[in-house]
């Protein structure tokens, strides 16, 4: 016998103090599970988004092969005979896209680098808001001036040796709606990432007798690269997957071009204009809608899972 | 406390408050010239189809409601096409449509057992709308047929054989999509077989309006949709007189109603599920209430009335059910 | 200095003088080319914050001068008419009401639920926790529209089959906006120090009880700011019930959970659509309405967060 065994069978024993609860606590046990249950449903809401766009579009790719939807470039789809060939408006978005990215990436940048490293802080006070009212205002209000504005301006400033200007709809005015829409994802998530910048790298640069805008473009810039690449792609998934303006400003044309003057039709707008009121489960023009939503939706997982990957490294680099 | 914040909680406690006000009075749409008591009448009536009847069943239906507040109607707008699916599947108890119903969409009807009147409730005068730069006033058919065509439809105006006078803007096509009793209309009646076009087009769905914005904004722009859409916007758009082989005709209440707008006068139906008369005691009232008052309100929305002998056919049609 | 002649001090000065002309060279005023080049770069940042600036001005200006003539009450009581003189978007806010008032329902208790459960009762190493996470952080980047034709696949149809209902928009946007409200639940909850909730189960509270009577009500200020986001995010957004078919058109005010239902981006998008003048200047009015509401709401979370913070 040990000490230790004496200790525990002696008067100890009886007055050990025990750490769990008494009687086992049912309530508890209901609550957390219901706890753990809540944070399931997010689960099992990607579950049935990926359930619910991959069903029909796997009956779809029975009927039509995936090198004919992926690599044909006639889409009419509720025609007769219907073309499947789904190039024009995965180009129409990517169109979109790259004008909206070519608006948004400087100004974001820039916006990004003057309230990290110019900004007094109450410029900050001022500059910030703008921002976040800018990122709250509802797309329907960036498609409306992308219509009544953006395109009548735009036709009025088109310089004569670009060739036509835009028409009533057209990419371009489509584009820079959303690249407004979009500056506030480039900007503060790019600000976050400056921030990160470990002061003493900008001391260094300093020290060693570098103007303000070296060390803002050649130190600050550089070293919060991974988060500003980060912010482009999360802002071109927003891009990507935006409607509203689209419907309003960018056409219905499927039309395999990259001219922005041009109308165009996006994806979001194909299955906006589709997808109204209650079509018919099962038809051929339900599939479509869901087989072009299940292609959507993989480019914006996929430019997603970049972005996370981008940003914990910024993360990591500094901590 | 910082005075713009509170300035804003102000604004947003007075936006809540004059919504909460709003909501006490039921919404009063006013209608011109109904004046009878609100009936006890009650119901819920989904109508769907045509976006060129829509515009109208929509009027009826506001007015109807202000007599007979307790009814509540709903009117989409998924094309006739669309419609006929829904109303076959015991969805909508109406269906508006700017075409005739089709043989597949009758067995349709019977495989979800649903039985079926039809009633005229106005007449069309399908309208070929251009830019009000185009000095182009009157196509032939075989012209529209050279624009719309699937095989290698022309791409500017000066590519239209015999255009009177010449005019060289690019072609910019607006038109319905292939839910839209419209499309078949016009593509049967121009390219000789419903659902025969080219894709090149830019295609606005159910939302005629679209049409009409796209036509207004495009020099070269040339669409098409029901007529009550050139009313409503007559200053900003150009109809095309129609040459159906015995000349020009422009569309109007008369050259439709004694049919010389060939070939694209039509009529407009409504179809209407005969099953829920009985089970929906508010769906026969607003059936008759929509025959005997379309030639009224037609002209008010832009829509061209039944001739005589069209209004007692319809209203045949209805009796008695 | 004295008069004398000092060789010490002289060569001192000497020395002094040219330290002070070589450090001159590099310390003292740039080089005006420099000076120009900094001068630039700063404008040019400016600039571009600036534009940013300048468009939101041109938006909400352009929208407000166009908008002038009908923001009155007339357009919050007028029901939805298809004649613009008679249109108001009386049905749109009580339609956006009765949504809203589900989607609050629904959000705080799986969203407050989600984030205590990844916060308190997991590590952060396992497995199922990062699972959670990633997926959160994936469904905050799903385009809305996909959420519109989720909602038409499980809940109008499929499994729940609710119809075309007040009930159905309300659990699409709840799905929607559900990540905001965990991501700001989580962060609230987070900065609860470690050592108030330490100390609530060394004095024998359970988790639950330290949860619930110590970490939630130091929170609550941020989770009503997440809440309020969250809200204000789903007030504005359209594609999701495009799909769900809502009725272009409807006489009544929608009525209840089970009723059909309109809501106010929704009635702004077909006023946007008609091409006449009259249903411009109602868009255009329409939208300054509801970026008003907007602004209040997201005033309203951030002076709740100032007023409310707690300072630990």
């Amino acid at each position: 016998m040990q000490a230790s065994d004496i200790a525990a069978s002696g008067p100890a024993a009886l007055t050990k103090p025990r750490l769990e609860a008494a009687s086992p606590r049912y309530g508890e046990k209901l609550v957390i599970g219901l706890l753990a249950a809540s944070a399931a449903i997010s689960v099992i809401t990607t579950t049935a988004i990926v359930v619910s766009l991959l069903v029909p579009s796997v009956e779809f790719f029975g009927d039509v092969p995936i090198k004919d939807f992926l690599f044909g470039t006639d889409w009419g789809p509720t025609f007769t005979p219907p073309t499947f060939g789904v190039l024009p408006i995965v180009v129409g978005t990517l169109s979109i896209t790259f004008w909206s990215l070519l608006f948004a990436v400087p100004i974001g940048i820039a916006s990004a680098l003057y309230l990290s490293e110019y900004a007094s802080p109450r410029s900050r006070r001022f500059f910030k808001p703008i921002l976040e009212v800018l990122a709250g205002v509802p797309t329907v209000a960036f498609g409306f001036f992308a219509l009544v504005f953006i395109t009548p301006q735009l036709q009025k400033i088109w310089p004569g040796f670009l060739g036509d200007g835009p028409g009533i709809f057209s990419a371009l005015a489509g584009g820079l709606a959303i690249g407004l829409l979009i500056v506030p994802i480039i900007a503060t998530v790019s600000e976050d990432a400056m921030s990160a910048v470990p002061n003493g790298l900008r001391e260094g640069a300093y020290a060693l007798g570098a103007t303000k805008s070296k060390v803002a473009s050649r130190v600050v810039l550089p070293a919060a690269l991974s988060g500003v690449v980060a912010s482009i792609v999360l802002a071109s998934s927003r891009a990507i997957g935006e409607t509203m303006v689209v419907l309003l400003a960018a056409g219905n044309t499927p039309n395999l071009t990259l001219n922005p003057v041009e109308p165009i039709q996006a994806m979001t707008a194909f299955i906006a204009t589709t997808a109204t009121g209650d079509i018919a489960t099962g038809t051929i023009t339900y599939k479509t809608v869901f087989a072009v939503a299940l292609l959507l939706f993989l480019m914006t997982l996929l430019m997603n899972v970049l972005s996370i990957r981008l940003v914990r490294r910024f993360r990591e680099v500094y901590e | 406390m910082n005075s713009p914040k509170f300035i804003a909680m102000s604004a947003c406690v007075g936006v809540l408050a004059v919504g909460a006000s709003a909501c006490g009075s039921s919404d009063d749409t006013s209608s011109d010239g109904s004046s009878s008591t609100p009936t006890g009448l009650s119901g819920s009536l989904r109508i769907d189809g045509s976006s060129t009847v829509g515009p109208l069943t929509q009027v009826v239906a506001e007015q109807f409601n202000a007599e007979n507040p307790d009814v509540e109607v709903s009117v989409g707008e998924s094309g006739t096409g669309g419609g006929f699916e829904k109303f076959c599947a015991g969805e909508t108890v109406i269906n508006d449509a700017s075409r005739p119903i089709e043989p597949e969409e009758e067995a349709l009807c019977k495989k979800g057992g649903v039985n079926f009147e039809q009633a005229q409730v106005a007449n069309d005068a399908l309208t070929v709308v251009l830019n009000n730069e185009n000095p182009v006033t009157c196509l032939t058919v075989d012209q529209l047929a050279q624009i719309w065509t699937p095989d290698n439809p022309a791409n500017s105006w000066s590519d239209v054989s015999d255009l009177d006078p010449p005019f060289d803007a690019d072609i910019e096509r607006f038109g319905p999509g292939t839910d839209s009793g419209t499309f078949d209309y016009f593509t049967g009646a121009v390219n000789g077989e419903e659902g025969v076009q080219t894709k090149d087009y830019n295609n606005v769905g159910e939302d005629d309006n679209q049409t009409v914005t796209g036509v207004e904004g495009s020099e070269g722009g040339i669409g098409y949709f029901g007529y009550s859409y050139y009313k409503e916007n007559e200053g900003n758009l150009k109809a095309a007189e129609i040459d159906g082989g015995d000349g020009c005709v422009a569309p109007s209440e008369e050259t439709v109603q004694d049919g010389t707008y060939k070939p694209l006068g039509r009529p407009l139906f409504v179809y209407v599920n005969t099953d829920m008369l009985q089970s929906d005691e508010a769906l026969d009232p607003f059936v008759q209430y929509y025959v005997d008052n379309a030639n009224d309100i037609s002209p008010q929305v832009g829509f061209i009335p039944m001739t005589d002998e069209q209004q007692s056919k319809a209203e045949s049609a209805v009796a008695g059910s | 200095m004295s008069d004398e002649f000092n060789p010490r001090t002289a060569r001192a000065e000497i020395a002094i003088a040219g330290a002070r002309g070589a450090t001159a060279g590099i310390l003292s005023d740039q080089p005006r080319r420099d000076v120009i080049r900094n001068s630039v770069f700063a404008s040019l940042l400016f600039l571009a914050i600036t534009i940013a600036l300048v468009g939101l001005a041109l938006l909400i200006g352009d929208n407000l001068i166009k908008g002038w003539p009908r923001l009155n009450m007339d357009l919050l009581t007028n029901g939805t008419s298809s004649l613009p003189d008679n249109a108001g978007l009386h049905s749109a806010i009580i339609g956006t009401l009765w949504i809203m008032a589900f989607v609050i329902l629904f959000i705080i208790p799986i969203g407050v639920g989600t984030a205590i459960f990844l916060e308190e009762y997991t590590s952060k190493q396992s497995r199922w926790a990062r699972a959670v996470e990633v997926n959160i952080q994936n469904l905050a980047a799903v385009p809305s529209i996909i959420y519109g034709l989720l909602g038409l696949a499980f809940v109008a149809r499929g499994p729940l089959s609710l119809g075309f209902t007040v009930i159905t928009a309300s659990i699409t946007l709840t799905l929607l906006v559900l990540p905001i409200v965990i991501l700001v639940a989580r962060e609230a909850i987070r900065s609860v120090p470690p050592s108030i909730k330490e100390g609530s189960m060394a004095l024998g509270a359970t988790r639950l009880q330290t949860t619930r009577k110590q970490v939630l009500p130091a929170a609550i200020p941020g989770i009503a700011t997440g809440v309020i986001l969250a809200i204000s995010r789903a007030i504005g957004e359209t594609a999701p019930l495009i799909p769900l078919g809502a009725a272009t058109f409807v006489t009544y005010d929608p009525s209840g959970p089970a009723s059909g239902f309109t809501a106010l981006p929704l009635v702004i998008f077909n006023w946007v659509k008609q091409p006449q003048a009259e249903f411009q200047v109602l868009a255009a009015a329409g939208i300054i309405v509801l970026l008003a509401v907007l602004i209040a709401m997201n005033s309203f979370a951030i002076w709740l967060r100032n007023r409310y913070e707690q300072r630990w």
